[in-house]
């Protein structure tokens, strides 16, 4: 029977080094975002409850307060945060990176919607076949250029709009140094609130500080009469922050005005950033 | 990654790789003791798998581009990216300008142009770096032995 040397046993030169590699890689990030003060994931285990919304939102009324800020839209296959910020491409790519795009109020925007044609699915070069596994690798790799390669510059706030998904805050945190934390969005419905407990959960279980909850759809706000109508049933955001023992950020009425939200100070969107200084301090 | 000749119980070096088509990545590794040479056969599934972590088997030869990962694996539209001319300062010192003969420029044209703009500076800083005032096919090839640039 044979008998091998394990791979210490033998000291040459590991020329592929593939574990330097990949610390390199990490060393980019690190380098790059040193100039970032704060970074804050908005997360949802439920898709369309408004992230995105929430995360222009947040972008725009922290840009109107005079900060630098940043989006990086991690929703590579769904990408909608770019397009609420007005922004788009071509990417201008430097000696040192790629310049992110500037969307209004000077918001600096990387998404894989300046990167993708109109209607176009997120697809891959390589075969076919097991496409499925390294799919993820890919997804992971590209998120880890947007944070790497993207010259942010110096940066108030980088706001991560994730992708919906149970586990997308603790996929994405190994990539991101030192992240403040995460916003949960919820609608007050019973079914949002059990799938942004998972996604609660599986942060609070990965190390990541749970910032607080923001309740989108929080009724309806009648332009006519300027009365808040209920629009779902249930309090999930306020029975999430109380699981979780973190503050409800703000609960955000259904605005029927769409992007007035994103375009103009608003007074939930207010209150959520004053929670959230108060949060971050 | 490290492999040893059992015969002679000497690691072996890393001599060589390539791309030979069908999606197979190739390495060929010698023994320092008995001179044997072997080849390391990737199906297209494995070197997928491995490219996708943006690593590089045998080590890289250039700093990673911006974007590199997705400019070369993505399938993007085709005024993604605006390329930008190099600095003054980064081309100080170094020959230029370089031209591309026909023949270059029709193979560089079958490159997606999602990952074109990218190609075409690696090529150029390359040909700079040598003193090379004209990018030709084989040139290409020399520098995509010289930089371990298999796939562009």
């Amino acid at each position: 029977m044979m008998s091998f040397r394990t791979y210490f046993d033998v000291t040459g030169e590991d020329r592929s080094q593939l574990g330097a590699q990949v610390e390199d890689q990490r060393a980019q990030v690190r380098e790059r975002l040193a100039s970032v003060r704060t970074t804050v994931a908005v997360m949802s285990g439920k898709g369309g409850v408004g992230k995105s919304y929430l995360t222009a939102s947040l972008a725009g009324e922290l840009a109107a307060r005079g900060r630098a800020i940043g989006v990086l839209d991690a929703d590579l296959r769904s990408p909608t945060v770019a397009r609420l910020l007005d922004a788009s491409g071509p990417l201008r790519v430097v000696e040192h990176g790629v310049e992110p795009a500037a969307g209004r109020d000077g918001i600096r925007v990387i998404s894989s919607d300046f990167l993708l044609d109109d209607g176009q699915p997120l697809t891959w070069r390589g075969p076919e076949a097991e496409r499925h596994l390294w799919r993820g690798a890919l997804e992971a790799g590209v998120l880890r250029e947007f944070l790497a390669h993207v010259v942010w510059g110096t940066l108030d706030v980088l706001l991560i709009d994730l992708p919906p998904g149970a586990d997308a805050a603790t996929e994405l945190a190994p990539l991101v140094p030192d992240m403040a934390g995460t916003i949960a969005v919820t609608i007050p419905s019973e079914e949002s609130r059990r799938s942004v407990e998972r996604a609660m959960r599986a942060a609070r279980d990965a190390g990541l500080t749970l910032l607080g909850v923001a309740e989108n759809m929080s009724g309806y706000a009648c332009a006519e009469c300027g009365h808040t109508r209920p629009l779902f049933a249930g309090d999930a955001g306020a029975r999430l922050a109380d699981e979780f023992q973190v503050p409800l950020l703000a609960r955000i009425p259904f605005d029927p005005g769409a992007g007035s939200l994103v375009t103009s100070p608003s007074a939930p969107v207010g209150q959520l950033i004053t929670h959230l200084e108060a949060a971050l301090s | 990654m490290k492999f040893l000749c059992i015969d002679c119980d000497e690691q072996m070096v890393f001599e060589d790789r390539q791309q030979p088509g069908d999606g197979t990545f190739a390495a060929a590794f010698r023994c320092p003791g008995c001179g044997r040479r072997m080849a390391l056969l990737a199906n297209p599934m494995e070197s997928q798998l491995v490219g996708s972590l943006g690593v590089k088997i045998g080590g890289r030869e250039l700093d990673e581009q911006p974007f590199e990962l997705t400019r070369a694996q993505m399938v993007g539209k085709p005024d993604a990216f605006d390329d930008a001319e190099p600095s003054e300062a980064a081309t100080a010192g170094k020959p230029g300008p370089v031209v591309w003969s026909p023949q270059a420029e029709e193979r560089l044209s079958r490159a997606p142009t999602f990952v074109r703009g990218m190609i075409k500076r690696i090529y150029a800083e390359y040909a700079r770096d040598q003193g090379i005032a004209e990018i030709t096919p084989e040139v290409m090839d020399t520098a995509r032995t010289d930089l371990g640039l298999e796939g562009m």
